[in-house]
């Protein structure tokens, strides 16, 4: 193992001392999955601290998932309730689905971590704290009014208390930054503790800590050796008796990085622009939790991303919309507030018949709601949020890694079929991160963009494909072609502007009937679990996770559950209601107050749904959903 | 179709095929056929030029043009021009607005369009008055204008688009009247040239619900006591003799008769509008009598798409990665087996 410093081992050896008189022991062993929960001030570094504990896990051959809980300010009073981050990753060595329901290792910073975390924490877990910062202040902050490291309240949980801050500080002392740089460090101190616990190397971390402070010799050497007294202190304490281990996954073979579901959509889309030989044109106004594609896309313009800031919302969409006129896969990225200023420039590229991919990375609302908190409530918006009959494609993506497919498959599809598509992903999944099979170009589909075919003499602006009912992209700069588009309805064809009632009403099914034919191109739905029997669960988008673990607990228990998990919401697969006649009880599962729910009953009326909703701007959790299940499950 | 690049077109090559329906009368016919004989002036192909508008009067405008066309919605026709030219800045961009398109409901990307410079030119048809919906006061209506929603008089005080236009950093500004096809073509023709976002006001008189606006200033009896045309390098002089100019005295413009009191023509101002310092072109276009009419500013520096079109060259041939499966898999990748 790494030497210790001659000073530190004074330090630790008083500190073991310590510890030992507190009889502190934990238990340790092989274990399947194990989750664990950073806590602190939103500028303790909580976010960072949880990327590099489950990046490393991830280069173990852990599968991981993630979810960073972080507020809506960038800089809370320091010590407050409100202005806790925290960052919680479950890895597993077998497949892991979400970042778990509850914790087993959970390090809190300071007392209002503690307070608003230890719920999520069962008996019998531990619970790392930093008693320096349970002062009189920051207990104040925290609305204790004793210290429940004092009164026994902590008593069923196994706690271990470091005095990281000080450690922290005395262990790059003499670098030469001051109090606060210092103190800075404290959370590769933490890091480094865990790291212990886990069996974690640090070379990960320490080659991170050399590109993050590259030219900056004094932060790089504190940060590696808070890291490493961290590491140290956990194992000179002899903080566990044995270290958890946590064997690798059991996983497809193949090349894998971690993604996280905004990064994955922004590669999705450049994937789609190599597959098509369209260069992308972006037009965005940034909005948390999108802006992170704006920003990925940008840096990648190397790639030929054309990418724009815009002035507001609606210029984000109206720019991508004279791209998509201009030839571009033309995106704009949003959440709910930003797709509501969008809907009448959607019913704009609805009426021109041009192609342009909407992100919506939902967001709990209405209104500013909870900018950072997830939620599914922008389903019906994204159906039906537009003045007119203005039908358009909906998918969404069910998990980080998801984000790329679905980013893929919404430009392949505006493309091929001449219209608007919105993405939804949200919150969860795309601040969250995985493990993704990296796909190779090669391997992915050839998009097909429904490119000019016709002769001069034959084409009209709205001539449409027999089979897709899709009108030909022609674009400015080709000779003998100049024709204009635009809001007004259009006669069909030519593309005139007609307002006769016969024509209006034709054109309204036409684009409708153009919409429902995509189905014609979408995969046909798989169903997890059992594929008939007592229950089907119903579910889409980012709660994936959750509701596979959770069927997939009770199908291997022998019950006759199924999963039928959405990513094409609009059209819906041809093979739906095939699989919804297998089924005696149906249940659908939404972070929303019941918007599938309300879709399915008018798709398909002759089913009975019994949903299961949650709006606290948090995931579902797989004990809450198998408990819902069994209950239906047991009541027939 | 000829191979020949540039082919010599005319008036009718960039006609459409549409019935022109503005009101008899309306000065978006002449503006429609200045437009209609400048395109041919400008050596560009026809193919290679857009034309964008928002929702009004004078937004049906590029249904009349033979060229490529976007109709879009209210306000947004700058924004839709914005992303139409930075995908393909090979084009000719217009946007064809008008004061409630521009700068009410567009007022936003109006001034943002502005602000970046980006090489599109706009032509605002400035009636002061909302003609489609049928006689609403409009961002540009003067104090004390009766309209449908300002029966008593108007009491919002209007824009002055050259102002709004120099407010926000813009590098071109020119006004013409809206019964001047002569002036109005070879206006259109110097803003093309322009590299950068050229705005254009067009007096434009509405004959349903605000006729004669600008009676006095366009009259052919009145306009030459009433308007000054000025031209870059040119002495700012005007009247039916051409014996009245403009001075500067003290921070104003003053009108002055050339002969009297001692001034001679050699007191009168030279238009410089490429001065790039905005104080004297924005004194000329809040100027009321008279009325400054031909490009009052004119700065020439590097547009936005030009600057946008260099970036991207530059930061690819700086690419770390030769492809997208070079990306994917670099940095932090572990293979399972």
């Amino acid at each position: 193992m790494i030497a210790l410093h001659a000073d530190f081992k004074l330090i630790y050896k008083l500190l073991t001392k310590i510890m030992t008189e507190k009889k502190l022991k934990l238990t340790g062993g092989t274990v399947d999955s194990v989750v664990i929960r950073f806590v602190g001030d939103s500028g303790d570094g909580m976010q960072l601290t949880g990327t590099q504990f489950s990046d490393t896990s991830a280069m173990m051959g852990n599968d991981i998932a993630t979810f960073p809980n972080y507020p809506s300010e960038i800089r809370a009073p320091q010590g407050s309730i409100y202005g806790v981050s925290g960052f919680q990753v479950q890895i597993g060595h077998a497949t892991v689905h979400t970042p778990g329901d509850e914790v087993d290792v959970l390090v809190a910073m300071n007392p209002a971590a503690l307070k608003t975390n230890l719920s999520s924490v069962p008996v019998g877990k531990t619970i790392i704290v930093d008693t320096d910062s349970f002062n009189k202040k920051n207990l104040q902050k925290a609305e204790y009014d004793e210290n429940p490291l004092l009164t026994g309240e902590l008593n069923n949980f196994v706690v271990i208390e470091a005095p990281i801050t000080t450690l922290t500080r005395e262990s790059i002392a003499d670098i030469g930054l001051d109090n606060k740089a210092m103190t800075r460090s404290k959370n590769m101190f933490a890091l480094g503790m865990v790291f212990w616990m886990f069996s974690r190397p640090l070379k990960y971390t320490e080659t991170f800590i050399d590109k993050k402070f590259a030219g900056k010799t004094q932060l790089i050497e504190a940060n590696k050796r808070a890291l490493r007294a961290g590491f140290n202190f956990a194992e000179t304490i002899e903080l566990i008796s044995s270290a958890y281990t946590i064997l690798p996954a059991k996983m497809d073979p193949g090349i894998y990085r971690i993604i996280s579901g905004n990064t994955a959509t922004a590669w999705g889309f450049l994937a789609a622009s190599e597959k098509s030989g369209r260069p992308i044109f972006l037009g965005s106004y940034p909005i948390t939790p999108a802006t992170e594609i704006l920003q990925e896309l940008t840096a990648k313009k190397y790639f030929g991303a054309k990418t724009f800031q815009a002035e507001d919302e609606i210029a984000g969409i109206s720019t991508a919309i004279g791209a998509s006129f201009s030839g571009h896969l033309a995106i704009t990225t949003t959440s709910g507030p930003g797709l509501a200023l969008k809907g009448e420039a959607i019913g704009l590229a609805v009426m021109t018949e041009l192609p342009i991919v909407i992100v919506d990375v939902q967001r709990a609302g209405p209104s500013t709601g909870l900018p950072t908190k997830p939620e599914q409530s922008d389903l019906l918006q994204a159906m039906y949020g537009r003045h007119g009959e203005s039908p358009v494609i909906v998918v969404a993506a069910k998990s980080p890694a998801d984000c790329f497919n679905m980013a893929f498959e919404a430009s392949r599809l505006a493309m091929e079929h001449m219209t608007p598509v919105i993405l939804l992903t949200d919150g969860y999944i795309a601040n969250g991160s995985e493990p993704w099979k990296i796909k190779k170009t090669e391997d992915l589909p050839i998009i097909y963009p429904n490119d000019l075919k016709s002769s001069r003499e034959e084409w009209m602006p709205y001539k449409r494909d027999p089979e897709t009912l899709a009108r030909e992209w022609v674009l400015p700069g080709t000779p003998g072609f100049e024709h204009r588009v635009g809001g007004l309805e259009k006669k069909d064809g030519t593309g005139d502007v007609n307002q006769s009632p016969e024509n209006h009403q034709l054109m309204v099914k036409l684009r409708a009937e153009k919409i429902c034919r995509v189905k014609n191109n979408i995969p046909l739905m798989q169903v997890d679990g059992a594929q008939e029997g007592d229950l089907l669960v119903i579910g889409w988008g980012g709660t994936y996770g959750s509701l596979f673990t959770a069927v997939n607990h009770l199908f291997e228990s022998g019950q006759k559950i199924g999963l039928m998990h959405f990513s094409y919401l609009n059209p819906m697969p041809k093979n739906t209601e095939e699989i919804l006649k297998k089924f005696k009880k149906f249940i659908i599962c939404e972070l929303n107050m019941g918007q599938l729910h309300t879709v399915m009953n008018s798709k398909f009326p002759e089913y009975d749904y019994f949903k299961f909703n949650k709006v606290q701007g948090l995931p579902f959790t797989v004990l809450e959903l198998t408990q819902k299940f069994e209950q239906i499950l047991n009541n027939q | 179709m000829s191979e020949q690049t540039n082919p010599v077109l005319t008036f009718k090559d960039f006609q459409s095929d549409q019935e022109v329906r503005w009101c008899p009368g309306c000065d978006d016919y002449i503006i429609l056929r200045a437009m209609l004989k400048a395109l041919p002036e400008m050596g560009r192909k026809k193919e290679d030029f857009v034309f964008v508008s928002g929702i009004g009067c004078s937004s049906r405008f590029p249904y009349y043009v033979g060229t490529y066309g976007i109709h879009g919605i209210h306000g947004r026709a700058a924004a839709i021009a914005t992303g139409v030219k930075l995908a393909n800045p090979e084009l000719s961009v217009w946007v064809m607005t008008g004061d409630g398109d521009a700068m009410a409901i567009g007022g936003n990307h109006f001034i943002h369009l502005i602000r970046r410079n980006i090489n599109i030119k706009i032509v605002m048809f400035n009636n002061e008055i909302y003609g489609l919906t049928k006689g609403q006061f409009s961002p540009t209506s003067l104090i004390g204008q009766k309209t449908y929603t300002s029966p008593y008089g108007n009491i919002q005080p209007p824009f002055n688009p050259g102002q709004l236009t120099i407010g926000s950093s813009g590098k071109y500004f020119a006004r013409v009247p809206g019964n001047d096809p002569k002036m109005m073509e070879e206006l259109f023709v110097k803003a093309e040239k322009f590299k950068g976002t050229a705005s254009i006001e067009v007096l434009q008189n509405c004959v349903i619900f605000n006729d004669g606006a600008f009676e006095e200033i366009t009259n052919k009896e009145t306009e030459s006591e009433n308007q000054i045309r000025i031209e870059h390098g040119k002495k700012m002089i005007f009247g039916k003799n051409k014996d009245k100019g403009l001075i500067l005295k003290g921070f104003k413009l003053e009108v002055v008769n050339i002969g009297e009191n001692g001034i001679t023509e050699d007191d009168i101002l030279v238009h410089d509008a490429h001065e790039a310092d905005p104080t004297l072109h924005l004194m000329l276009v809040r100027l009321q009598n008279p009325v400054v009419m031909g490009e009052i500013r004119r700065i020439e520096e590097t547009s936005y798409d030009e600057v946008y079109v260099e970036r991207m060259e530059s930061v690819a041939k700086k690419s770390p990665f030769k492809n997208l499966d070079e990306m994917f898999f670099s940095g932090d990748t572990y293979v399972v087996e």
